[in-house]
């Protein structure tokens, strides 16, 4: 375990000049990155421009072709789709990759955290979508991470579900304090979770903000709209 | 958590017209019930001769005097015998493959076109071959049922692993599941529902393959009893014995689903909701 005053200034991750490609498709090509722990940065990026790619390298996935990739122990990753193994009830889910005695004892906890403490013994077939990516949530840091990965994993909900979920996640990594990686395409989620947006383009990043409340002005979020190739009046 | 959230099962609109589930399943047993009760006033009044086709009394009261004397209880363990055994035989020497095959890119190379081509073959087909080899004795039966059960049990076997979900075991991966965890939390629950898929249609083929096998060249079992049964014009044995054969049929295809039911709670076609 780190010691306090470590926490605050260790990398969760490093990536130095990372080259990703799909055959002859270069996709990544000299990208940089650093996330402490604790830090909560968005990626954000158009459709196809490989933030995908990249949040699979990170989670070492898929082999990479150059540079180098340091990350703190082994991350955790949520992915749009839930990935719940429906034959295990979600208390063995929450704890899947995860041994001690005390497994279900966590589970309940990570459970509780994300509101669905008294359904350990129920079945994911049970669950809504929001509950669903919730189990998915608690599977995630129950491992403690020191990277947590989310690959959109609020696009598939509703509006209304999704503002829950904001507020869930903030909540559970100011708690948690793992250093995390949001790959979004929606520039609202990104101001109203990160604090540090990342726009990637070209392969690798492009430009970089701090994400303050007195940054999220309607400049703020022009700006970013324009960095994707968006005109900012189309929203 | 809220209600919203949820989400129910939208209820089934009922007309006025449709029968409760109760009123349907009267009278889908209205049908045979009349069939059966037509056929033994047709026996009993002389429409059908005896050594055509007896009456349904007459069957029941030879199953209740076969039963007294012993002779269809052991015909009738020896046949579940030599069923079981075919099964074991066969079912675990095609799960084996399966497994291997399923797994191994190598082994498929290997094995898997020669069962291919050896499944084109009708089972039953084999049977004079399988006289020739082994008689008309205990291996030559057992030899058939396992043979039958086989195949449905690789095939099945093999569809399942490959059908895993990838995302689920890139899931594994992440999670840092070891080869034996993987296989054992994903890949095994992954592929149950066709595993188990394999084991009902090898119910049916072994039990089709034991008829066969039975009906030639036995001194025991329930097709020897229809056998001798026919030497004397016995009608009546000989429809009691195709209706314990369809009856075992039925039973072995409960069992199968009651073990989806049970290995597959999980599964929204098979478990009970709750
Ligand atoms: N397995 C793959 N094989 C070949 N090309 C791929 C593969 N996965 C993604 N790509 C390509 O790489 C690019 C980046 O994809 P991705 O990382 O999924 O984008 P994003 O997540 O930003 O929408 C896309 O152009 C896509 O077509
Ligand atoms: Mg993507």
């Amino acid at each position: 375990m780190n010691a306090h005053a470590e926490v605050a200034t260790a990398s969760a991750v490093t990536v130095r000049s990372l080259r990703r490609a799909y055959g002859a498709r270069v996709v990544i090509e000299g990208l940089d990155l650093r996330i402490a722990r604790g830090e909560f940065v968005a990626l954000l990026g158009q459709s196809g421009c490989g933030k995908t790619t990249l949040l699979r390298a990170l989670a070492g996935l898929d082999p990479i072709e150059g540079g180098d990739i340091e990350v703190a122990g082994r991350p955790a990753v949520v992915f749009q789709e839930h990935r719940l193994l429906p034959w295990e009830s979600l208390w063995r889910n929450v704890t899947l990759g995860l041994d001690g005695a005390d497994a279900r004892d966590r589970a309940e906890a990570a459970l509780a955290e994300v509101g669905l403490g008294g359904r350990l013994d129920d079945w994911p077939r049970n669950l809504s979508g929001g509950q669903a990516q919730r189990v998915a949530l608690a599977r995630a840091l129950v491992q403690e991470p020191a990277l947590l990965l989310l690959d959109e994993p609020f696009a598939a909900l509703d509006a209304l579900t999704r503002i829950r979920m904001h507020a869930l996640v903030r909540d559970l990594v100011d708690r948690h304090q793992p250093g995390v990686l949001l790959v979004t395409h929606d520039v609202d989620e990104a101001i109203t979770l990160a604090d540090r947006i990342l726009v990637m383009r070209d392969g690798h990043i492009a430009a970089e903000h701090r994400s303050t409340e007195k940054h999220v002005t309607p400049e703020f979020r022009a700006r970013l709209l324009a960095e994707l190739g968006v005109s900012s009046d189309r929203d | 958590m809220t209600a919203i959230e949820r989400g129910g099962r939208p209820h089934r609109p009922v007309s006025a017209r449709q029968l409760s589930a109760r009123g349907y399943l009267v009278l889908s047993w209205v049908v045979p019930v009349l069939l059966l009760a037509g056929w033994e006033a047709m026996a009993r009044f002389g429409f059908i001769q005896p050594h055509v086709l007896p009456a349904p009394s007459k069957v029941a009261l030879t199953a209740w005097k076969l039963t007294i004397s012993g002779a269809l209880p052991g015909d009738l363990g020896v046949s579940l015998i030599r069923a079981a055994v075919g099964f074991a035989i066969g079912g675990g020497i095609g799960f084996a493959l399966g497994i291997l095959v399923g797994f191994s890119r190598m082994a498929e190379a290997v094995i898997d076109r020669s069962v291919q081509m050896v499944r084109a073959i009708p089972f039953l087909a084999l049977l004079p071959l399988v006289i020739v080899w082994f008689g008309v004795g205990e291996s030559q039966k057992i030899f058939l049922v396992a043979l039958g059960v086989g195949f449905p049990i690789y095939i099945n076997t093999v569809l399942g692993i490959r059908q895993v979900d990838a995302k689920l075991l890139e899931l594994g991966r992440v999670q840092g599941l070891g080869t034996r965890e993987l296989i054992r939390r994903i890949i095994l629950p992954g592929a149950m529902p066709s595993i188990l898929t394999g084991v009902r249609f090898a119910l049916a083929t072994a039990w089709l393959a034991l008829v066969v096998a039975e009906t030639i060249g036995s001194q025991s079992g329930l097709g020897f009893l229809a056998m001798d049964a026919r030497e004397f014009l016995r009608t009546d044995v000989i429809v009691l014995t195709i209706l314990i054969y369809a009856a075992i049929g039925v039973l072995a295809d409960t069992l199968a689903r009651s073990l989806e039911k049970r290995l597959l709670q999980w599964h929204p076609n098979f478990g009970s909701r709750r």
